[in-house]
């Protein structure tokens, strides 16, 4: 028993409403500069889900994106982006799972076209319709502790607070409030916005998240292979070190040397 | 007969969602199709009748974060 409960640890999966994620890395599929780049990216990135946006089919392109993402080897994780009411964050759910044919959804309901801040309140009354229609909602939502909290109650399988607005590259803002939402909620929280730079993800890793979603700081890193495989490393080390658990901070210095045995 | 396909009104010959998808060349592994707001599901694709002047929005997966 002890032995198999050490190999679960050591695997160390991520389970979100019944399914299993092997990376702690999502990445975001918008922004790249051609697909081929993205499918790079993707591969040296080492994650398992990537996110999608739901849209017309455009009936003169010559090349799509599921050319480049191999449904075996990736999750399919759609998104309501772009959607600023419940209506229509529903439509789009409820066409992005017959697409997909899966339940999983990252849900976002836009309150704020400058800021992408989310509507918490639409977030809310679409999670909780969402989730009675037996998708695995997955809320992009507020650094907000107490909306989290809301948002488990109304059946989010897992919440996603951003460390910044989409796209900023200005990291963790407020990792006391992510820290909080840790211990608020029983549900795994992926720090979804924001991430600019490796350490940005190592941050959201090293205070417990369970997952870190990049889009645009891989898709527009001026090297995106690069960025990616950097960003792996990042929120490997990141969880690590969580896990490790870290030396309390101290205002003063204690030495590592002993002064034992020092020359008289 | 005339369709409203994606915002554009076009002529079609299909008489099902199935042969629309044909028609337009599109496969429909990967896609949703709404006719008057509501979701075909896959599996009437074959049995789903088109009608004069119908709303049809066909969908599928872009880069999105």
């Amino acid at each position: 028993m002890r032995e198999q409960v050490q190999t679960i640890k050591e695997q160390d999966t991520l389970v979100i409403g019944g399914v299993e994620f092997s990376s702690r890395l999502w990445v975001g599929t918008g922004k790249y500069r051609s697909y081929e780049e993205m499918a790079r990216a993707l591969e040296a990135s080492g994650t398992d889900v990537v996110t999608v946006a739901v849209r017309r089919v455009d009936f003169k392109a010559r090349e799509n994106l599921l050319q480049y993402i191999d449904p075996k080897r990736y999750k399919i994780l759609p998104n309501t982006a772009g959607c600023y009411t419940v209506e229509e964050a529903l439509r789009y759910a409820r066409l992005g799972r017959e697409a997909g044919l899966s339940n999983l959804i990252k849900l976002e309901v836009i309150g704020d076209e400058k800021t992408l801040f989310p509507d918490v309140c639409g977030l809310l009354k679409a999670t909780e319709i969402l989730a009675k229609e037996g998708f695995i909602v997955m809320p992009y939502t507020n650094d907000d502790p107490v909306v989290a909290k809301r948002l488990v109650d109304a059946g989010a399988a897992c919440v996603m607070p951003l460390g910044a607005p989409i796209g900023s590259g200005l990291g963790i803002r407020n990792p006391y409030n992510i820290k909080i939402i840790l211990e608020s909620v029983n549900v795994p929280v992926v720090v979804d916005a924001g991430v600019g730079t490796a350490s940005d993800a190592t941050v959201a890793m090293e205070l417990g998240c369970d997952a870190v979603l990049i889009n645009t700081g891989i898709a527009q890193a001026r090297d995106p292979v690069a960025m990616a495989e950097a960003m792996k490393h990042a929120v490997l080390a990141g969880r690590m070190a969580y896990k490790a658990g870290r030396i309390p901070k101290k205002l003063y210095a204690t030495a590592s040397s002993p002064l034992e045995g020092m020359l008289l | 007969m005339r369709l409203r396909i994606n915002g554009q009104l076009m002529e079609a010959s299909a008489l099902t969602v199935a042969e629309l998808l044909r028609e337009l060349g599109i496969e429909p592994r990967a896609v949703a199709v709404e006719v008057n707001l509501s979701i075909v599901p896959k599996k009437d694709y074959q049995v789903f009748r088109l009608k004069e002047g119908d709303t049809v929005e066909i969908v599928s997966f872009v880069g999105g974060g």
